[in-house]
């Protein structure tokens, strides 16, 4: 298969100092990956790479996914203010130049898919957090983007929120198979989730380990319980402990 | 219990220092064209209440005409200067210039190209130059106040330029604009009644000129009856402009 995507060699500056790199990832086709990494390990600068919203001050990024086929779902819900959630979900058909009537109800189909058909009037002050961020899940779909990309989609919220986002999420990944890079600081969450966790060092990111996750998806009821997980989870703990370790190493060694 | 204390107290404050001025006055003997008491202040008020409240009207209607001409003007500069970095940079320093100088240096010149008269002519602009600045700073500080992540997704999405102006920014940009055009409905008034002062004639009957020619008189209980009269035009203008802002913003986000 060829890559979707795919990052060969990148670094990004950011005023002289090194943020990320080098760095390489690629991408299949409808393949689930976490980015898990300490917070400035330039997961964010990763993942806007990909979205073609940043450019690397050295390297390669190769997209297939042309104008409208990526979408991307921030930490924040990113929402308008000013518009219902359903004039939320349609601005990325209305800015392709997709039809008022046929925009709206395609966005009300989206909101629909993501369990909110009955919140479309409602402005974003009115929803609670996960709806927002169901919202905003909601419009990264309704274009059927070929690659999804999640900046910490979940950090806000709590618990429950999370985990039954995540579960949708996987539900929604059922119907079209885009790929999905989603970055996260929760080492539970990349492994339930994820077909492959990519761990990233701090200072400038580099990839610490890869951990491909054996079960099927979405995955089976009571996942987080089986032996598996367990497994997973502490290589992927461990992969994050050694980034950690090299880049504090690295600092020492920058101060000496 | 705490609630009508809290709503009495303004109230106690203004009797407890209307007392105690009344009291002064009669203890002291002051003259009455030095310091009226309040109760001459209530006589004048009773007497003249009928040319006050026309002159009040006149200010009003002047310094809402000045509101509502620089709402036309600033909005769509600011909107200019969204647009293109290069407007911005030639407004800009006229802008500030402008801002800089004192309402009442320039006036005696607008005073002239009105023509003489019509003086009410020269207050509007003056008042409208005064009220123009808040609106457009709130307007152009709105405009580039969009959400970065939002912005992103514009680009992400691939927006041009006028889809974002109008879907982003603009919407962006309502509640700087609101708060902008609220601070200057009050600096309208200002202007208008300055203005006013500095056209020093008969021909604009607003409460500026009421003033005046009080003082001219020495006429006092007559020119605190005028500024009276004033303060509370002033207070319900902006009332009723904070108001509608309120509600503009109730709806803007929903709630």
């Amino acid at each position: 298969m060829t890559a979707l995507a795919a990052l060969t060699e990148v670094e990004v500056d950011y005023a002289g100092r090194r943020a990320l790199g080098p760095f390489t990832l690629a991408l299949e086709p409808g393949e689930i990956v976490a980015l898990v990494g300490p917070s400035g390990c330039g997961k964010s600068t990763a993942l806007r790479l990909l979205a073609g919203l940043e450019e690397p001050t050295r390297g390669q990024v190769s997209r297939t996914p042309g104008r409208g086929e990526t979408a991307v779902v921030f930490q924040a819900p990113t929402l308008m203010p000013w518009a219902s959630a359903q004039a939320n979900v349609a601005l990325p058909l209305e800015l392709a130049g997709v039809a008022g009537g046929e925009a709206r109800a395609r966005a009300a189909s989206a909101l629909e898919r993501v369990g909110l058909g009955e919140a479309f009037r409602l402005k974003p002050a009115q929803l609670s957090g996960g709806m927002a961020m169901r919202v905003s899940l909601a419009r990264a779909l309704v274009t059927e983007p070929k690659l999804l990309l999640l900046d910490e989609p979940f950090a806000a919220l709590d618990e429950i929120s999370r985990r039954a986002l995540a579960d949708d999420v996987l539900a929604l990944w059922q119907g079209a198979k885009p790929a999905i890079v989603f970055v996260t600081h929760n080492v539970e969450e990349a492994v339930y989730m994820a077909a492959r966790v990519v761990v990233m060092s701090a200072g400038p990111g580099r990839i610490a380990g890869e951990t491909p996750i054996d079960a099927p998806l979405p995955r089976p009821a009571g996942f987080r319980t089986t032996e598996a997980f367990r497994a997973a989870a502490e290589k992927v703990s461990a992969d994050l402990d050694h980034g950690m370790a090299g880049a504090a190493a690295n600092r020492r060694g920058a101060a000496a | 219990m705490s609630r009508a204390l809290h709503l009495l107290a303004p109230w106690a404050l203004v009797a407890t220092i209307l007392v105690v001025w009344q009291a002064g006055c009669a203890l002291s003997h002051v003259p009455v064209f030095l310091l009226p008491a309040p109760t001459d202040i209530g006589a004048a008020l009773a007497v003249g209440w009928p040319a006050l409240l026309k002159a009040a009207l006149n200010t009003l209607v002047m310094s809402l005409e000045a509101w509502v001409v620089a709402l036309l003007v600033a909005t769509p500069l600011a909107m200019l200067t969204a647009l293109s970095p290069l407007i911005e940079r030639a407004l800009a320093p006229i802008a500030a210039t402008l801002q800089v100088t004192p309402i009442v240096a320039i006036a005696p010149l607008f005073v002239i190209w009105a023509g003489l008269d019509h003086p009410e002519r020269a207050i509007t602009v003056l008042a409208a130059i005064v009220a123009f600045f808040p609106i457009f700073s709130g307007a152009v500080t709105g405009l580039a106040s969009a959400d970065r992540d939002l912005e992103r997704l514009f680009d992400l999405y691939g927006a041009t330029r006028l889809q974002r102006l109008i879907r982003l920014r603009l919407p962006s940009a309502v509640p700087f604009w609101l708060e902008g055009a609220k601070v200057a409905v009050g600096l309208a008034i200002v202007g208008a009644v300055v203005a006013e002062f500095v056209a020093g004639s008969g021909g604009s009957q607003g409460l500026a000129w009421r003033i005046l020619e009080s003082s001219h008189q020495l006429r006092t209980a007559d020119m605190f009856a005028a500024l009276l009269v004033l303060a509370i035009l002033g207070a319900a203008v902006n009332a009723g402009v904070r108001r509608l802002e309120q509600t503009l913003l109730k709806t803007w986000r929903g709630r």
